[in-house]
């Protein structure tokens, strides 16, 4: 076992802090007697919301190699599963990188 | 403990293991590069155990930046998952203390897409299920991790086999899958455009929450749907305490 102890503790602080923002919003919504329907709403509305942003700069940022394979990955998702958007995207930047692109 | 439901959660964690397990190999390589021994390859992926979080404090540590500046970037990146907690409350509430603390720990981004999934779709989400699909990504994640700082410079560059492209191809695979919701195509392009123009002039990882926030906002302003009672959900609900 090799720890050095600065690390460590740098680690177990985000562990904690980590651990806090993945209790927090259910410690915050238990506290509320009923929740308003506008803010069932913007609850809905999270898992698309935050999910987006985690693929939209990748696209923005990335090449035309990633762009190509997220628009690709996009027409095989709207019909089938997400294995085959995997495998669809990671053909179109294997064949654009080794070929177009190398 | 039903095994069925375990089958299950193991089934829906599949391939999310699948689709982390390169950013996990990806996180052992280049820790092990900046000085990281394998021990605290292990000790960081078994407890913050959230993937972006744990390449932005690398980079950091990388920086030899102060502590305070690693932990609030990690807390800066990881911030999206209070709104998980707030949103998957209402499917697990039934949990006991013990398997919401877990439940908790546990909650990674595909994981709570599973489990918000599950619960629209009207199935019961027990702690059975929720630790099976939980399990079958948290350990291969801390397994693979080590095992990445072993090989390292086995793997070499990870766009060269084209695995930089599978994370964000499995994310916009659960954008879609929620594409049938209220206003989803209105929040998407929301959050999307908010995003990028966060990412532009802001920076990462503040592209996350700032985009986030925008399609949230959103939709809280549209108008609200006609209400329905959703008396069949609750019953469902309220079938679900066995575990």
């Amino acid at each position: 076992m090799d720890f050095d102890l600065h690390m460590v503790l740098v680690i177990a602080a985000a562990a904690v802090v980590t651990y806090g923002t993945r209790i927090g919003g259910y410690v915050l919504i238990t506290r509320m007697k009923r929740i308003p329907p506008r803010m069932e709403a913007a609850l809905n509305a999270v898992p698309a919301a935050v999910l987006t942003t985690l693929v939209a700069p990748t696209f923005f940022a990335g090449g035309w190699d990633t762009r190509l394979a997220l628009i690709a990955a996009l027409f095989v998702g709207l019909r089938t599963s997400h294995t085959w958007m995997l495998l669809a995207a990671w053909i179109v930047v294997m064949v654009w990188r080794h070929t177009i692109g190398a | 403990m039903n095994r069925a439901d375990f089958v299950e959660g193991l089934r829906a964690g599949f391939p999310i293991a699948l689709a982390s397990a390169p950013f996990g190999a990806l996180f052992g390589a280049l820790a092990v590069e900046q000085g990281m021994s394998l021990s605290e390859v292990a000790f960081m992926s078994a407890t913050v155990y959230a993937g972006a979080s744990q390449l932005v404090g690398l980079e950091l540590f990388g920086h030899h930046a102060q502590a305070w500046l690693i932990v609030l970037s990690i807390l800066a990146v990881n911030f999206r998952h209070v709104l998980y907690s707030a949103a998957i409350t209402r499917y697990i509430d039934h949990f006991t203390p013990v398997q919401k603390f877990f439940t908790f720990f546990l909650l990674v981004d595909p994981q709570f897409a599973e489990t918000v999934k599950r619960g629209e779709a009207g199935k019961p989400v027990t702690f059975t299920w929720y630790l099976g699909c939980g399990i079958i990504v948290y350990i291969p994640w801390v397994l693979i991790s080590v095992l990445g700082g072993m090989l390292g410079s086995f793997i070499g560059d990870p766009k060269a086999i084209g695995l930089d492209i599978l994370l964000p191809t499995y994310f916009l695979g659960i954008v879609l899958g929620f594409r049938k919701r209220d206003n989803f195509l209105a929040v998407a392009v929301v959050s999307a455009v908010a995003s990028i123009v966060a990412y532009h002039y802001v920076g990462s990882p503040w592209h996350v929450s700032l985009g986030a926030a925008a399609g949230i906002v959103l939709a809280a302003l549209l108008p609200l749907p006609p209400q329905e009672p959703d008396l069949e959900a609750d019953a469902l609900q309220s079938d679900v305490h066995e575990v």
